[in-house]
């Protein structure tokens, strides 16, 4: 079994370093499969490590791998060691699974760019370092992980890097994690400071003993690696990162922001549940900062234009939800809907890429409509995922996300209040979600989708950056002039087919009253946890909890439909009518400029300060001149002593004689 | 007696030096300096060092003084007044310290509390009475001593005077082939064709003598 | 006479001496005050035979004599090379060695 998991871990690796090596001696095309060659390998792995793990008794499903022990320097064990257990045995399977989907669906829709192998190799080292993060046995191997991974969604946003707005979101992802990174690194100091292991199995034994409950040091660590997780899955205050990445070519928003890198927040806090047990304050934070962020992304999604951006928010809106299971310990409910929404939001991305090739790039809703018959299929996979990420049954998001609000019901207290935030988010979630579908898909044809139903893929007639309007050109570093819709290309359909099939039926796994297989098959990961065994996800308040879901994932589409199908006029009356909260939520609730005033000002004008005063003042003008100065005013001085009067050297000598007759005579 | 003598001599001495120091024409104070140097061989006597009096007088004041009139002549010079750029405060300040030194080295000897100073000088009569019998000071004593407990020092004064003959030959001749045009010689000089230093000088033996005739 | 007088003469003639070569410009001049403070050492040096009693100091004295004179033969020498080359004899002219 460890077997299969090194080679989970280690074959992306490899197809990275041999589509970075090769580059130029096999044809770009052969780099594409040989990039979805190894994820699918390392899935195969994966579910091959399941089996295995299944395969062993009940207690002895935590299993630490040690492949190389560095030496032990000032108290810190570091091994090179992946922890394989039901929780990372889950996270690798969904990570390799969506990853080789999203491969397959890159080999035809990024062909025609100049940077295709380049693309592959940035992905396939995402992957690695996903895996990495995931089964990282200590902290060390988590942090290195996570910094990868921040590099990956780095150089993956700035993909087209002659774009300026590309590189400029690039940049800003990267700061936000590095942030975030700075939490993570922090927290683990004050957990590795009490704990003396960098060990997960080890630190968590040792957590109840070494901090009491509530623990200052403890809640404050904790609260940093919360401060982690917030960067890297895109809450507040840390999410602003997020819509921009949206520069990124599809292929990585799906992947990227939707299926596995934000999710490493929500699976932090999940396997660092032990701790956050025993300092249930930090724990409340995470709770309520998942529910802002749900309800805050929810409103912006309703008003953004931009077709990637509204799933992005979305995407923003539903880790929220997940943050505030694993944090009010549902934890088998947050990693049930990590894996559904895995599914259908990586789905959505897809078929927004699709669309979004359709128009030649143009990602404006604005523009959009009316792609109905030209684009069917898109048509249809989009539909699937909305209706999954609504909570529609029998779609998987239904299950998923109901059994959070019903865990949280059932967890009592104030989280009911949470749960209730839950509901009413499901409401917006369904809106926007279906105003997108609306919008782009019904409605009178646009020039282009009329093009598209003549059999004609429309093509720009420059190509021009969509933000901004600058013209680009083809080569590399900009999009390639080709355009990729799903009707056309063999692998978006099958890689689209199979999320559509996954999303549909992957609720299954845990329907309520009839099965809890993920629930007991995560139980090994979660038995040292006090909530797990108590919350159960099937109380008796849990079914009326799912039918009021259902319900408000109905009226939600309903109200859309009538919004912008049947009454495309009102939603500028409306917006019309409640003008501030409209200006509140398009300006993304002022965060940006919020962030802009409160830290890029200052610390530009520290940098400013810095620069002119103590580098060019301090540094260069006092020390550095100063010392120079001394030396040149010294040898200057001594310099005077060699006029060239042959008298005045005499005068010296006398002058000395003198001098030293009186010394010798004094002290005689 | 010796006390009239010596402070005669003592006189002549710092007067010489005095006019050295201070006489404008250089010709007038090399005759100063052979006027101190007389002075200085009869304190010589005095201290019944006749064989150095001699020597004083013969190779100090007889050739090197000699030596010095003839490049006196050939080079002259006239000196400019003392005033020079930042040279006033120059000559005050070694002023002061000539004579701190002076006070410095009068109360390094008085002060120094050595009862020999105080004294006429060792004893130095021989059986007889007389100084002369033990022949300090004497030609034969000092040739005993430079033969035998300073040989090496004689020896090395031999050599450097050889060294000193050489160099200054070299020094002063004249380069065959790799003649400065700006270079005059002895012959030039007393031809009249060439001139002497820039300013054509007035003091010297030759131009006293007036114009040469060719 | 004691020694010390003719210790005070030595004294005086060397700073004299000292004073000359500080205050004139003319090298010629410069050397001959050179010689002048060789002859004070001379003196005391012949003072202080006279004091022990032996000769030592006398050969001493005698010594000094021809470095003098060596001394004065090389000075000379270097003075008529100027002089030829017709550079101004003037020691404050004659300062290229300076920093």
């Amino acid at each position: 079994m460890t077997t299969s998991a090194w080679i989970v871990l280690l074959a992306p690796l490899a197809g990275f370093i041999v589509i970075a090596l090769s580059w130029r001696l096999l044809p770009w095309r052969v780099h594409g499969w040989i990039g979805t060659l190894a994820i699918a390998t390392s899935f195969v792995a994966a579910v091959a490590t399941l089996i295995a793990l299944q395969g062993r008794g009940e207690e002895e499903r935590q299993v630490v791998s040690v492949a190389w022990d560095y030496a032990v320097a000032g108290g810190v064990d570091a091994k090179l060691a992946i922890l394989i257990d039901p929780l990372s045995v889950l996270m690798i399977c969904v990570v390799s699974g969506v990853s080789t989907l999203i491969h397959l669906y890159s080999v035809s829709y990024m062909a025609g760019d100049r940077g295709y192998t380049r693309f592959f190799a940035y992905l396939n080292f995402f992957v690695f370092s996903m895996l990495l993060l995931v089964l990282a046995a200590n902290f060390l191997l988590l942090i290195i992980g996570w910094a990868f991974v921040g590099a990956a969604s780095y150089f993956l946003i700035s993909f087209w890097y002659r774009r300026t707005t590309a590189t400029a979101a690039g940049i800003k992802a990267f700061v936000v994690n590095v942030a975030g990174d700075v939490g993570l690194v922090l927290g683990t100091i004050f957990i590795l400071r009490e704990t003396g292991t960098v060990d997960f199995l080890g630190t968590f034994q040792a957590i109840p003993e070494a901090f009491g409950r509530n623990d200052g040091d403890l809640v404050a660590g904790a609260i940093l690696l919360l401060v982690g997780a917030f960067a890297k899955s895109a809450q507040v205050p840390l999410h602003t990162w997020l819509p921009d990445a949206m520069e990124g070519p599809t292929p990585v928003s799906a992947l990227i922001h939707a299926a596995t890198m934000v999710t490493a927040g929500v699976y932090l806090i999940a396997r660092m549940h032990p701790i956050f047990e025993q300092a249930p304050a930090a724990a409340d934070v995470g709770a309520i900062i998942g529910c802002a962020t749900l309800l805050m992304a929810a409103t912006i999604g309703l008003v953004v234009t931009d077709l990637k951006r509204v799933i992005a928010y979305s995407t923003m809106s539903q880790i929220g939800y997940m943050i505030m299971a694993v944090s009010s310990a549902a934890y088998a409910a947050g990693m049930f809907h990590l894996m559904t929404h895995a599914f259908f939001k990586a789905l959505l991305f897809m078929a927004a890429g699709s669309v979004i090739a359709a128009m030649a790039g143009t990602q404006d809703l604005d523009r959009m409509g009316g792609f109905r018959r030209a684009m069917p299929f898109t048509y249809g996979c989009m539909v699937i995922g909305g209706l999954a990420l609504s909570g529609i049954p029998p779609f998987s998001g239904f299950f998923s996300k109901d059994e959070i609000l019903g865990v949280l019901i059932d967890r009592g207290g104030w989280h009911v209040g949470l749960a209730v935030l839950g509901y009413l988010g499901a409401l917006l979630t369904a809106i926007y979600t279906f105003r997108m579908i609306f919008r782009a898909f019904h409605g009178d044809p646009v020039p282009e989708a009329q093009e598209l139903e003549h059999g004609h893929l429309y093509h720009a007639p420059e190509h021009t950056n969509p933000a901004t309007g600058e013209v680009e050109d083809t080569d590399v570093g900009f999009p390639g002039p080709e355009h990729h819709i799903a009707e056309r290309e063999g692998t978006m359909k099958l890689a689209m087919g199979g999320l559509a099939i996954l999303a549909t039926v992957g609720g299954v796994v845990q329907i309520p009253k009839v099965n809890e297989a993920l629930h007991t098959f995560l139980e090994p990961a979660f038995h040292d946890s006090r909530f797990y065994e108590e919350l159960q996800p099937t109380g008796g308040m849990v079914l009326l909890g799912m039918a009021i879901g259902a319900a408000l994932g109905a009226l939600g589409i309903f109200i859309a439909y009538q919004l912008w199908v049947v009454h495309p006029e009102r939603p500028a009356a409306i917006r019309a009518r409640l003008a501030g909260a409209h200006r509140l939520f398009v300006n993304k609730w002022y965060f940006d400029e919020a962030i802009d005033l409160l830290i890029v000002r200052p610390s530009a004008w520290v940098g400013r300060f810095a620069n002119s005063t103590i580098e060019r003042g301090l540094v260069n003008g006092a020390l550095v001149g100063g010392s120079t100065g001394a030396v040149r005013a010294l040898s200057a001085a001594v310099r005077g002593i060699q006029t060239g009067y042959l008298r005045y050297y005499a005068a010296l000598l006398l002058v000395g004689l003198t001098g030293l007759g009186a010394y010798f005579l004094i002290s005689a | 007696m010796a006390e009239v003598f010596f402070f005669l001599a003592a006189i002549g001495a710092i007067a010489g030096a005095i006019g050295t120091v201070s006489l404008r024409n250089p010709f007038y104070a090399v005759l100063a300096l052979v006027c101190h140097l007389l002075a200085l061989a009869a304190l010589f006597l005095l201290l019944r060092a006749e064989f150095v009096a001699a020597a004083q007088v013969v190779v100090y004041a007889g050739a090197v003084m000699v030596l010095y009139v003839f490049v006196v002549a050939y080079v002259g010079g006239q000196d400019t007044p003392l005033s020079s750029g930042g040279s006033g405060g120059l000559r005050i300040v070694s002023m002061l310290f000539a004579g701190a030194l002076f006070v410095e080295l009068c109360v390094a000897v008085l002060g120094s509390g050595l009862a020999a100073l105080a004294t006429e000088g060792a004893g130095i009569q021989g059986a007889t009475g007389k100084a002369a019998d033990t022949g300090f000071g004497t030609a034969a004593e000092m040739g005993r001593l430079f033969l035998t407990k300073f040989l090496v020092a004689f020896e090395a004064a031999s050599l450097l005077l050889l060294i000193a003959a050489v160099g200054a030959v070299i020094l002063a001749r004249r380069r065959s082939g790799l003649e400065d045009p700006r270079e005059i010689s002895v012959a030039d000089v007393m031809r009249g064709s060439a001139g002497t230093a820039v300013d054509a000088p007035t003091e010297t033996m030759l131009e006293a003598g007036g114009p040469v005739k060719r | 006479m004691s020694m010390e007088w003719y210790l005070v003469v030595s004294a005086l003639i060397f700073t004299i001496g000292a004073s000359g070569v500080l205050v004139r410009r003319n090298p010629l001049v410069i050397l001959l005050c050179l010689e002048l403070m060789l002859n004070a050492a001379n003196l005391a040096l012949v003072t202080f035979a006279r004091m022990h009693g032996n000769g030592d100091g006398q050969i001493f004295a005698l010594i000094v004599m021809v470095v003098a004179a060596c001394e004065v033969a090389v000075g000379l020498g270097l003075i008529v090379a100027i002089f030829r080359r017709r550079l101004p004899i003037d020691v404050d002219e004659l300062r290229e060695l300076q920093g």
